[in-house]
């Protein structure tokens, strides 16, 4: 059974062109029930190639297939195939299964949408891409796929792309990708050079992964580096990650499904594939866990002072992804999918909650507008409280044991280095409760404001409602997973969870955690106390009525660090000016004033040359004449000098 | 008579005259062509410039080119021209002092001066054989059609016009047609309206 | 002196030279034509000087060409002259400018 991995590809695809074709006659709903259908099926198909992969034994678990050939030019021939292994299957798994709930969720979040066909035909257009992207085997497909969920997140953040913000954010998102890629790209050049194949496990030589030995240290850290750049721009890291907050202008299912659980993950994703090259270099993987740590400190930062509740959980995701990273630089690549795994769940669980929410308030998505919603919409508040305990690392919720996992496997390490970045993580962790519990209150705690004009004269609002139920089944799934997702791997247990499941993808490549169980005991206690330290001190400064505190709320935090400012300054203003002159200066005066001169040119010759022209046969005689004495001459030259 | 005589070497006393003369006669033609203000003048001087050119004809035994010279040239030409001439009533005085064209002048004698200046030179470097310098070498002469044979110089003109040149002959022969007939045709009064018109008979006119 | 074929030619150059200088000095298209007829001869002059230096009986053969096509040459000038009066009244060269760019 697990040669049907191509029909994970197939069912989103056949899903997307039937949409194409016939999307707009199926209509509402049932245009968004045929794309559900389609991801459904995919999930259906990943839990039997699962199934039929945990019969192969242990150390047989990778299964390549290749189904044709592509492109085959020079020495490089590049096939269109999948690689079945856990790591692949475990992505596959949540992403099919998240995806498949999302779809059941737009359907009543997007009911009576104008575009609501156009809308499930990008959604399953970008599940077969990140399909694509997590089965392909070998690098270009991979990249195939990258491009392909980049698109998709354009044309989804763009969706209603009347909305000049909404067309601007698309625009963006896709533009940081797209800078992101070229240095995927780079890397893709640098391995094809040096191994000459760019399929994973299989093809000439063994694969990558079989010739490393040709993978010098110099090349294997530029290679390192160049995909932690990529990644950087698909995962919203430093520095490309200023195009996650302004992606929430699409749609909130978009959010929860691209921004949350999926596409923003294929950054990990690839570094954790690319492992066996990560560990050839110390220094990129010391800078890997740099970058990641450093994002997940300045993102919550900002976290801490938005007012959007959308904007709040964008720089959470950036936060959290940013210990995804952390982890994989730290050689902990399990805990990092581990984390993956949860925040999928709670992630995703919070942005529908918060869709939900918004849904209910009639698109209002401020918080200071919000209050008392747990009196109105009693399903959304349980599920979202489950997703805010689990991402404040409460235990025994999944975020705990998730985040616990990062954070121990950076402290194991022996350099000081790492010991930093792990009280970075943690002081994270603080204020990661904090954020999420101001959310919380401001939303679902203390009095109603919505009922009042608004600071911007806004209209009072309704009384919210609760979502309809295809809205809220997804809602109950995801939490129940969040809740209990910590199972997958608990410290104590090593047979059958998620570390021994996946250890033959790194083997040799996974640190060696060598923590006293009294040391965990000690990390463990610690991370509660973070969390409740921050939980503790939110709840306490945000549940008065007064919700105006500019003093929590800087400036400087709600400007994202003023970070778009300043690549505004630095890359946008200049770039305008040099387009500027080259518009008016080098295409008007120099481009045109040559076509223009040359046009000129000719008019001035033809008018000068013209003169010639008298009409008197007495001249064009002179003409003759000239002519000949200039010929006799000529002659008489030629026999003076032979 | 043909004799055969060779230039530049027995050039006797009468030649000289001779050729100084008719160089005389020729240049003054010329130059009254040139500078006579009334057109019949320009005529009359025409014709005595082609007397001159006869007379050399004959100085170089070209006695039949000579005299075709005189009655085509003199005689049919030059009188053709006094016809249109008189014809059109054009026989006044032009003015031959200002010029209405800029430039035109200087530049015509100047280039004019190269000109002759060219031919000259040319002529000198050459030893006043064939042209260029550099082509002098053995003529291969077609000796069959040698001035010095015994047959007469229009005996042989004759010869060489109906075999060597045969076809040029033809040509130029329905050259002469074409040229006719263009010039009937160029010269034709345009057709008038009432062409079944026709004219009075004597009978008519005077009854 | 000794009387050269090059007296000839210097002779025919000269004729040539002047009929040029009044083709392009003078208005009067009639008077033009007859510089023509004046250029023409001195190049059957040539022509007849070098049959005589180099022996050749084709120089005069070309000569008598040259006089035909002179001749018709000038039935159909004379022709295109009295055309064009009829229409213009000229006879100044410098009134045909119409092909004036």
């Amino acid at each position: 059974m697990v040669h049907l991995a191509y029909l994970m590809l197939l069912l989103p695809l056949a899903g997307f062109a039937v949409l194409v074709v016939g999307g707009r006659r199926l209509g509402d709903p049932l245009a968004g029930w045929v794309g559900t259908a389609a991801v459904g099926g995919a999930f259906v198909v990943a839990c039997l190639v699962l199934v039929g992969l945990m019969q192969l034994p242990a150390d047989h678990r990778v299964v390549v297939q290749q189904y044709f050939t592509w492109f085959s030019a020079g020495g490089l021939s590049v096939p269109v195939g999948t690689l079945v292994d856990p790591l692949s299957m475990t992505m596959c798994m949540f992403v099919t299964g998240v995806s498949a709930l999302i779809h059941l969720y737009s359907i009543g979040y997007m009911k009576k949408d104008r575009d609501y066909s156009k809308f499930f035909i990008y959604l399953n257009l970008f599940v077969f891409s990140m399909l694509l992207l997590v089965l392909a085997n070998n690098l270009l497909l991979t990249f195939v796929g990258w491009e392909g969920v980049g698109v998709c997140s354009y044309f989804l953040v763009a969706f209603w792309f009347e909305r000049e913000s909404a067309a601007s954010a698309g625009k963006k998102a896709f533009i940081y990708n797209r800078i992101g890629d070229a240095g995927f790209l780079i890397a893709i050049f640098l391995i094809f050079e040096k191994t000459g194949t760019l399929q994973y496990e299989s093809g000439p030589g063994g694969g990558i992964f079989g010739q490393l030995s040709h993978l010098g240290g110099g090349t294997a850290t530029a290679v390192v580096l160049l995909l932690l750049f990529a990644a950087t721009g698909k995962s919203a890291q430093i520095p490309l990650f200023n195009w996650l907050p302004d992606a929430m202008e699409g749609p909130t299912p978009v959010s929860a499904l691209i921004h949350a659980a999926t596409m923003v993950t294929a950054g990990v994703y690839l570094l954790c594939r690319m492992n066996p090259v990560l560990h050839l270099t110390a220094h990129g993987t010391e800078v890997i866990a740099i970058i990641g740590a450093a994002t997940a400190f300045v993102a919550a930062t900002i976290a801490c002072a938005q007012q959007d509740i959308k904007k709040v959980l964008a720089f959470s995701t950036v936060s959290q992804i940013g210990y995804m990273v952390l982890a994989v630089g730290s050689g902990a690549y399990v805990a990092a999918i581990f984390l993956m795994v949860m925040h999928a769940f709670f992630k995703g669980l919070l942005f529908l909650g918060a869709g939900s929410v918004i849904h209910g308030l009639e698109d209002e998505q401020d918080l200071k507008r919000m209050g008392a919603l747990r009196r109105y919409m009693k399903w959304t508040t349980v599920t979202f409280t489950v997703g805010f305990l689990a991402i404040a690392g409460i235990p025994p919720l999944s975020g705990f044991w998730a985040k616990g996992d990062v954070l121990d496997n950076v402290f194991a390490h022996s350099m000081v280095l790492y010991k930093v970045l792990w009280a970075i993580g943690l002081l994270t962790a603080v204020l990661t409760a904090y954020y999420m519990s101001r959310l919380e209150v401001l939303a679902f705690g203390g009095e109603p404001r919505f009922d009042k004009v608004g600071p911007q004269g806004q209209p009072a609002l309704h009384e919210p409602h609760e979502s309809p139920w295809v809205m809220r089944v997804p809602l109950v799934v995801l939490a129940f997973f969040a809740f209990f997702g910590g199972v997958l791997n608990l410290p104590w247990v090593h047979t059958h969870d998620l570390e021994s499941w996946l250890a033959p993808v790194f083997s040799g490549t996974l640190y060696n955690n060598t923590l006293s169980d009294s040391s965990q005991w000690a990390l463990a206690v610690t991370d509660i106390a973070a969390a409740l330290i921050g939980v503790i001190v939110a709840y306490n400064l945000w549940r008065g009525a007064q919700v105006d505190k500019p003093a929590l709320e800087p400036a400087f935090l709600q400007r994202v660090w003023y970070w778009d400012d300043f690549y505004d300054t630095i890359i946008g203003r200049p770039s305008q000016r040099i387009a500027t002159f080259f518009a008016w200066v080098v295409d008007v005066r120099v481009i045109d004033g040559a076509v223009n001169g040359a046009a000129h040119l000719a008019k001035v010759g033809g008018t000068a040359a013209r003169r010639l022209q008298t009409g008197y046969a007495r001249n064009y005689a002179l003409g003759i004449a000239i002519g000949l004495a200039l010929l006799l001459a000529f002659m008489l030259s030629r026999t003076w000098w032979g | 008579m043909p004799h055969a005589f060779l230039f530049a070497s027995s050039a006797t006393a009468p030649d000289v005259i001779v050729f100084a003369a008719s160089a005389v006669v020729i240049l003054m033609g010329a130059v009254g062509v040139v500078t006579s203000s009334n057109p019949v003048h320009a005529a009359l001087s025409l014709v005595m410039t082609l007397f001159g050119v006869a007379v050399l004809f004959i100085e170089q035994e070209a006695d039949f080119l000579a005299a075709v010279q005189i009655i085509v040239y003199a005689g049919a030409i030059v009188v053709l021209f006094l016809f249109v001439i008189m014809f059109l009533g054009v026989d006044r005085a032009e003015d031959v002092t200002t010029e209405p064209l800029v430039g035109q002048r200087p530049l015509a004698y100047f280039f004019a001066a190269i000109t002759l200046g060219s031919l000259i030179a040319m002529g000198v470097t050459a030893h006043w054989v064939t042209g260029a310098h550099q082509v002098v070498g053995p003529i291969q002469g077609h000796v069959t059609k040698s001035l010095s044979s015994p047959a007469g110089e229009p005996a042989q003109l004759g010869k060489q016009l109906f075999t060597t040149y045969l076809f040029a002959f033809e040509a130029t022969a329905a050259l002469l047609v074409i040229a006719v007939v263009g010039a009937v045709v160029l010269a034709r009064r345009p057709p008038t309206v009432h062409a079944d018109q026709d004219e009075p008979t004597q009978s008519e006119l005077s009854a | 002196m000794s009387l050269s074929g090059a007296w000839y030619l210097g002779l025919a150059a000269l004729v040539f030279t002047i009929g040029a200088v009044g083709l392009l000095v003078r208005r009067n298209v009639l008077i033009m034509f007859m510089c023509i007829e004046l250029m023409l001869n001195a190049a059957n002059l040539t022509f007849v000087t070098f049959s005589r230096m180099l022996n050749d009986i084709g120089g005069q053969a070309l000569v008598f060409f040259v006089l035909v096509v002179a001749a018709a040459e000038v039935v159909v000038g004379l022709g295109i002259v009295v055309t064009n009066y009829r229409r213009r009244a000229t006879t100044v060269a410098d009134d045909l400018d119409s092909l004036k760019g």
